[in-house]
Order: structure tokens, then sequence, then C-alpha cells
């Protein structure tokens, strides 16, 4: 049984790096704030709670995998909250740029 | 607002439920004094600050079954989403189409409200810009991940959970 | 699997990085730096198995806590400038 548990983790482990590095490049990327925002949607997401899976599966049913869950429910918790400030916050200041939208501008390119 | 007894005594058994769980001492009845004391001590301060959440509890949620068919459905989308927006990111073939959206929640509680928002936020690609009266403003990544949302499948679960149990 | 899992949050750092240092706006740093903690939360789990001390875990939660609780903070001072009299400017928007 271990190999298995250790597979998944080691797979959980992977997609979480792997997706960690995509939000990367999505905030590096993508054209405006507003879209960006999305792309740290990913980090905060799925990055993290697979890593975090990958951590618990390794840690097995011990207080250790109590905290790790408790990371992720407080991150899954805080994180919207904090984009919603964040998206809140940058629509409501008249200096920072509007978002970009579809209809004003032609297909951009990611 | 200062909250009745019983919101006291909940606030000390919550906090005295995680100080067990994240220290992890059992059995060591010096320390889970000094737990039990520490507990009493913020109760206090939270009562005494009025920072004791005057809330209902139990929410006027059905935190029963529905809750839990709620989770997995909401991490499937979570998932799903993900994969969406990674592929944008990484096909430059792949267009985005920012859209600014006015949604109209169906849930009646301010409870109910907060959690469909939180949900949208929580799935990549959309995130919750504005929620005021009864309208929600939506900025999604794509043209189509706005759409999903018009069709109101989230809004609908999330009414579900809304139902007053009492 | 632990290495690999580090190498891709110090490369989501890295680009978390270039990105508070580029942004044009102040929002894309704060996000940034946002995202940068989630980022160190993660590490500080990882590196706590890496080197086989998962005590780590702990410093992790609470650095998740501090991480939202910082970033509602700076917006809230980028919006008011100042963190301790909100009341004294009437809200204009106000929901939540």
């Amino acid at each position: 049984m271990t190999w298995l548990i250790d597979g998944l983790s080691g797979l959980a482990l992977l997609g979480g790096m792997f997706f960690m590095i995509v939000g990367g490049i999505g905030m590096l990327r993508l054209p405006d704030f507003y879209t960006r925002l999305h792309a740290a949607g990913i980090i905060d997401t799925l990055g993290a709670g697979l890593i975090l899976l990958g951590l618990m599966l390794q840690a097995g049913w011990t207080l250790i995998s109590v905290k790790l869950l408790l990371i992720l429910l407080f991150l899954w918790f805080t994180s919207p909250t904090a984009t919603h400030a964040l998206v809140r916050a940058a629509l409501s200041d008249p200096e920072n740029p509007q978002p970009l939208l579809y209809e004003e501008t032609p297909p951009s390119k990611p | 607002m200062k909250g009745t007894l019983s919101h006291v005594i909940s606030l000390g058994l919550f906090c005295l439920g995680l100080w067990l769980l994240l220290s992890g001492f059992f059995d060591n009845t010096f320390l889970l004094s000094l737990g039990v004391l520490s507990c009493i001590l913020v109760t206090w301060v939270a009562w005494r600050v009025e920072a004791i959440d005057p809330e209902e509890h139990p929410p006027h949620l059905q935190l029963g079954p529905q809750i839990l068919l709620y989770w997995p459905w909401l991490l499937k989308q979570v998932v799903l989403s993900n994969i969406d927006v990674t592929r944008r990111i990484l096909d430059p073939k792949l267009p985005i189409s920012p859209t600014l959206i006015q949604l109209k929640p169906s849930q009646h509680s301010d409870l109910g409200r907060v959690i469909y928002a939180n949900s949208i936020t929580l799935t990549p690609g959309t995130v919750t810009a504005s929620l005021s009266g009864d309208s929600l403003m939506v900025h999604a990544l794509t043209r189509s991940g706005a759409e999903d949302l018009q069709k109101g499948d989230m809004d609908r679960w999330v009414t579900v959970l809304e139902r007053e149990t009492s | 699997m632990f290495a690999a899992a580090t190498l891709g949050i110090l490369v989501c750092m890295l680009l978390a990085m270039a990105r508070a240092l580029l942004g044009p706006t102040v929002y894309d740093r704060i996000m940034a730096v946002n995202a940068f903690g989630t980022n160190t939360v993660l590490i500080i789990a990882v590196l706590g198995f890496l080197t086989g001390r998962p005590d780590f875990n702990d410093i992790a939660l609470v650095y998740a806590l501090i991480n939202f609780v910082g970033t509602i903070a700076v917006l809230k001072f980028i919006r008011y400038g100042d963190l301790g009299w909100p009341r004294n400017i009437p809200d204009e928007s106000d929901d939540l």
C-alpha cells in the first residue's frame, strides 16, 4: 500500500508544481490586472491544494494532516475574500485603468 | 454588540477544540489546564471588547447532507475551471475574452450571498467584483465562463443550502 | 518529490516577484505580494517535510492568517491612508 500512497502523493506534488508554475506564468503574461487575478486564483486554489494534498498523503492519519487540512481550509476561505477586497478596491479607484473588456478590444492574445 | 451567554460558551468551546487540535496534548494535566485557562482568557477578552459574533448559531443553513454534497460539486467546478484557465494561459491559440456581467443572486440571507460570492471567486476564471444590495458584479476571464454563471447552477446549489432548517 | 514541489514554488515565487517589480499599478503589486505570501506558506510546509521537521506546520498556519490580514491592511491603508480611523470617511459603496 505504501507505494500506492507514495505514488499518489508524488503525483499530487508534481501537479501542484505544474499549477504553481502555470499560475506564475499567467501572472506575468496576461494583459491586465483583472485577468492576472485569475492566474493568481490558480495558485491559491489548485496549486496550494494539490501540494498540501500531497503532503497530507505523506503524513497519513496524524495531527500533522489535521494541521495541513486547517492550512488548506484557511487558504480556501481567505483567498477569495482577499481577491474580492483587491478587485473592489481596484474598481473603485478612479486612477486605476478600467478592465479591458472583450467588446471594446479586438480578441487580444492572452 | 454583545452576544448572549450561549454565544460566549460556544466561542469558548470552539477555542478549546482548536487548542486541543493544534497542540496535540491530551494527557498532560498541567498543559491541559493551561490551555483551558488561555481559552477562558481569550473568551473573556473577546466578551470585554464586544467582539463576539452575534450571528445566529447554528446559522440558518442546512449544514447537513446538502453541504456535504455541495463541497464535492464545488471542488469539481474548481478543478474544471483551473484546467480551462491553465489551457488558456499556456496555449496562445485559445483567446481570452474578459467580461463584466451583473448577476441577480436568488439567496435571501447575507450568509447565503457571501457563500455564493466566495464560491464564484474561488473558481478561477470568475471573480466577484462587487456585491451590493441584490446584485453581483462578476469579472470573468472568458465569455463562456460568464455564460456558465448566468445559467445559474451554482446559484441554485447555494439557494438549496440556504433553506432554513428550524 | 518534495524537491520538485519546492522547485515549483520557488519558480512561482520568482515569477510573482517579477510581477511585483514590474506591476504597472499598485494593485498588481499587492496581488503579487499576496501570491508570494501563499507561496511562503506552502514552502514552509514543504520544507518542514523536506528536512523531516513537520512542526513547521504551525508556523505555516499562522503565516496563512497573517498573510490575509496583511493584504487587507495594506488595501485599507491605500484606500483610506490610515489604519485607525475608518469612520471619519463616509463610506460610499457599502455592501459587505
